[in-house]
């Protein structure tokens, strides 16, 4: 596909919580708060369930940026699981810059279960930033383009 | 590869208005492992559900993926629909095409494509379902209650009345806790024994209820509903069966040197005492560090004038082993340690005392017999200065960073008992703020200002000099910006709570976590009060923050209510989403316990054959019981043995893979 | 000193000073403390708020501040950590330094001499000697 910024149409995935981000992701809907069609949700227990693992993967197979959502610092419905995303998130980030993945392609952000117009609004800054780094190269694996 | 079905829903115009269904349960239908696929109205329906159901028997289907609304909203009511069907109710995945798809997006090709994205990555996560069975742990319907305080006995009491039985282990000879050592409760002023020792005797009473003192909890194995606890009996050397709590002995021991601890060390005892007459049970207990006898062999007084036997110097500690279903830790609060506070003199003038001090001082029962007189040398004070936040709010490390919630609503009430039995006494009140919230709390401190004249300060206490029997206290005055002195005969300190003794480590017994000012820490600040984050074990009382007797009360009853809903179920059905470990994988790092927030996971060594020969090798296993299925453990573990049963790593992996496609 | 520099004057109170003002919860121990509260027409309880409220020059160019001798007793006894002897000393610190703007003239030094400076200097020179 020829990538131009016309026709571009990132691919993103977002890991959200069970307890408050994909509550927050239903809010969202139930307010019909639109947002890009480009954010597709996994349901994880929790955002330490989430493996650096899958978002390796997710670049690989051609996802253009990862977004996780979790709790807000305090309010994890397991105490403590949002403090080991961040901690284990800030890591891969820092190592995926050095790999080439930019910054901007990953984000960590805490909507809580009300907060539905901050989840819609979170995914329309986040579609718009990755949009305008473009497709990402660095990580995909060849193999997978058809 | 399993045999899936994909229904997708219209609900009504909410889903088939912006996503076209047909087309959807049209692409779905060619995916691996589909072999049919509908498209229905209302899928959540009666008929819906019927069509699930016929369609699981007709092509025998293993796996339902569900095109719908959320399955916060569905989930339940399509796995029960699949459990009727015959299928495995974890068998079903729902794809969220209403909330995340149709209701937010407004072109109809955009939302088609998403629908069919979503649809696909639940596919790919059913082909890797297994079925998953929840599992069942009896419940032992029996509660113990650590601490005999008011929070234990409210607890105790209340889930003895709804009729199961109760133990209480308190560590100090009696019950009663730090409410028994209370004069007077605010903001009615109503008398604290008055009112704490009826529910003592109802305690002891209670045919459901065992009062075990002198006593603590030595180990805990288990789980939530299967505790099993050893519980150490502090030798008494005074046998609780024979006793009758004449009180003889008492009188007669010679030992005079031992330091009241229910006086707070304002007055001496004997080696052999009963901490206070309404103490329960009302049986002596000998202190092995006064009594002359143990110490040097010659003696036993108290042994001759017992006229009933009860006396036994051999007497050993005896561990007791019992079976909970539930615990509830209501171990309380002390005052804190003056020794980073010089400032304040407590340690040289004795005519410096604490809060709880003063509280014996009034009480009638206490070594003064309720006269307001100074330690030192038994006279009236003129002049009484209260500080407050001594050590509380303190962030420079020689105190508590928290508020300590009870001193400003005790200091009124002790300014204004002293101003009302003592007229011709000066009462100043030293304070940064005056927080009183709560029912009455507000006016019963300005009625200490208004209607009893009490000097309320704003200003802390510099420093306080002993001069010629007088205690000069350097202070300021912040509202006219002076500084001030006061010659006081006595000075009363509002010293910060903190918890008691060995909350610590019996934290560490329970694997009860705790923040860091060892307060035991709720499963939910807001939603789950008085629960502690490990399933089972309950809070009550002062155990988990400063707070005040009614807000004790009420803990104590609500902490009760949930002992009674998990003591009340026969079985405990537990959710099957818990991590599982292989043990051919893991290598016995423990990394995966150390992040667990409820201690779900243990080690223990086994054989494992491998390659012909048997081999030892420490492994770790997960308790389904205590385990939420949060997922830390399986990014923690560093050889992949980890795994969360229905959120596993290749079905995340899989639906990220359909999504990435 | 120029009023437009007022946070620069702030923010250089703070890094002199290493003191964090904001954490101060005004209960007055360290004026409590103060055995030089007499002498000072501004209080140690207020320095923080001073320099929160960026009126770091008022309080540079009170009497008072020359009068602490560096006793540390309200540092010692703060609840919080807010450090009112090391904002004084970095308030003291940012005046003197201006080029020009010395509150004593030198010449005015040895007949101050012996009723002002004696105080501080000789708790510093405690402070240095006797560890």
């Amino acid at each position: 596909m020829q990538v131009n910024e016309k026709n571009f149409q990132p691919k993103i995935v977002a890991f959200c919580c069970n307890w408050c981000s994909y509550a927050g992701a239903d809010l969202a809907g139930t307010g019909r708060l639109n947002y890009p069609a480009n954010v597709k949700v996994i349901r994880v227990p929790c955002s330490c369930r989430v493996n650096p693992m899958f978002i390796l993967r997710a670049f690989q197979k051609g996802a253009d940026g990862v977004i996780i959502a979790g709790c807000h610092p305090g309010d994890c419905h397991y105490s403590t699981g949002n403090y080991y995303a961040r901690r284990r998130m800030t890591l891969l980030f820092s190592m995926l810059d050095y790999l080439g993945i930019e910054r901007e392609r990953t984000r960590v952000e805490w909507i809580s279960a009300a907060e539905g117009a901050k989840f819609a609004a979170t995914m329309n800054e986040f579609v718009a930033q990755i949009t305008e780094l473009g497709e990402n190269k660095r990580l995909e694996d060849l193999r997978c383009k058809k | 590869m399993q045999r899936i079905g994909v229904f997708v829903c219209w609900c009504g115009t909410n889903i088939a208005g912006t996503v076209d269904v047909e087309k959807v349960a049209q692409a779905l239908s060619h995916e691996p492992g589909v072999v049919c696929s509908y498209n229905y109205q209302y899928m959540c329906s009666e008929s819906g559900q019927q069509l699930i159901v016929n369609s699981v028997k007709e092509h025998k289907l293993d796996g339902v993926v569900v095109c719908s609304c959320s399955p916060r909203m569905h989930e339940a009511t399509f796995r029960k629909a699949a459990a009727v069907a015959g299928i495995n109710p974890y068998m079903v995945e729902i794809a969220n095409i209403r909330e995340q798809c149709s209701w937010i997006h407004k072109d109809m090709g955009d939302a088609t494509l998403k629908a069919i994205i979503l649809g696909r990555a639940a596919i790919a996560k059913v082909n890797l379902n297994a079925p998953l069975y929840p599992g069942e742990s009896p419940v032992v319907k029996r509660a113990l209650v650590i601490g005999g305080g008011i929070a234990g006995i409210q607890t105790a009491l209340d889930i003895a009345d709804a009729g199961y039985e109760v133990d209480i282990v308190e560590k100090t000879p009696t019950i009663g806790g730090r409410m028994a050592q209370i004069d007077k409760t605010f903001p009615t002023l109503d008398c604290s024994a008055c009112i704490l020792t009826p529910k003592m005797v109802d305690a002891a009473q209670h045919e459901k209820i065992n009062i075990m003192t002198y006593s603590e909890v030595e180990n805990v194995k288990g789980f939530v509903g299967n505790f099993t606890v050893d519980i150490r009996r502090k030798a008494r050397h005074v046998r609780e069966d024979l006793c009758t709590g004449c009180g003889l002995c008492t009188e007669k021991c010679p030992s005079r040197k031992g330091s009241d601890e229910f006086n707070m060390g304002l007055k001496k005892r004997g080696a052999i005492y009963i901490p206070f007459a309404q103490a329960i049970p009302k049986v002596p207990v000998i202190d092995e560090t006064q009594c002359i006898k143990l110490k040097t062999g010659k003696c036993g007084l108290c042994e001759k004038v017992c006229g009933v036997k009860a006396i036994d110097f051999a007497q050993k500690d005896s561990i007791e082993t019992r079976q909970y279903g539930a615990i509830v830790v209501a171990t309380g609060f002390k005052p804190i340690s003056l020794e980073n506070f010089d400032e304040y003199a407590y340690s040289r003038c004795p005519d410096v005392i604490t809060s709880l001090e003063f509280e014996r001082i009034t009480n009638a029962a206490g070594p003064t017999g309720g006269k307001l007189l100074r330690p030192s040398d038994n006279a009236h004070p003129h002049t009484v200065v209260f500080i407050q936040c001594v050590g509380s709010r303190d962030t420079s490390g020689c105190g508590k960073p928290y508020c300590s919630k009870i001193c400003c609503m005790y200091t009124a009430k002790h300014a204004m008992l002293t101003r009302e039995k003592y007229p011709d006494t000066d009462v100043y009140v030293f304070y940064i703020d005056v927080r009183t919230p709560g029912k009455g709390f507000d006016e019963f401190q300005r009625r200490a200002v208004e209607e009893y004249g009490v000097h309320y300060i704003k200003g802390m206490v510099g420093k306080i000099h002993d001069v010629d029997g007088k205690l000069l206290v350097d202070a300021s005055d912040l509202i006219n910006d002076e500084k001030i002195c006061v010659a006081a005969d006595m000075v009363v300190l509002a010293t910060a709570i903190e918890p008691s003794d060995g909350a610590r480590a019996l934290a560490t017994k329970l694997t009860a976590s705790m923040d860091t000012n060892d307060f035991f820490t709720e499963a939910h600040a807001k939603l789950r009060p008085v629960e502690s984050p490990t399933a089972g074990v309950f809070l009550s009382g002062t155990c988990q923050g400063p707070r005040d007797i009614p807000e004790t009360v009420a803990q104590a009853g609500a902490a009760a209510a949930k002992v009674i809903g998990l003591l009340a179920k026969d079985k405990l059905t537990t959710d099957p989403c818990v991590a599982i470990s292989d043990e051919m994988l893991c290598n016995g790092c423990s990394c995966c316990e150390k992040v667990c927030p409820y201690g779900a996971i243990t080690y223990s060594n086994k054989e494992f054959r491998i390659a012909g020969k048997i081999e030892t090798r420490r492994v770790a296993s997960v308790n389904p019981a205590v385990c939420h299925g949060c997922g830390a453990c399986t990014v923690a573990c560093p050889s992949g043995a980890m795994n969360l049963n229905g959120f596993s790593n290749k079905q995340i992996m899989a639906e990220v893979d359909a999504i990435c496609k | 000193m120029h009023s437009s520099n007022k946070t620069e004057l702030k923010k250089l109170v703070l890094r002199i000073s290493g003191a964090h003002p904001e954490k101060c919860m005004k209960c007055g121990k360290c004026s409590a403390a103060c055995p030089a509260f007499d002498e000072m027409e501004i209080h140690p309880h207020k320095f923080a708020q001073m320099v929160l409220d960026e009126r770091v020059e008022e309080l540079a160019t009170s009497k008072g501040i020359y009068k602490c001798m560096s006793c540390f007793a309200c540092l010692e006894r703060c609840p919080r950590d807010v450090k009112p002897a090391k904002i004084a000393e970095a308030a003291r610190a940012v005046y003197l330094r201006q080029q020009g703007a010395s509150y004593m003239k030198q010449d005015e030094i040895p007949s101050k001499l012996d009723d002002e400076i004696p105080g501080q200097a000789l708790m510093s020179a405690m402070r240095k000697y006797n560890k």
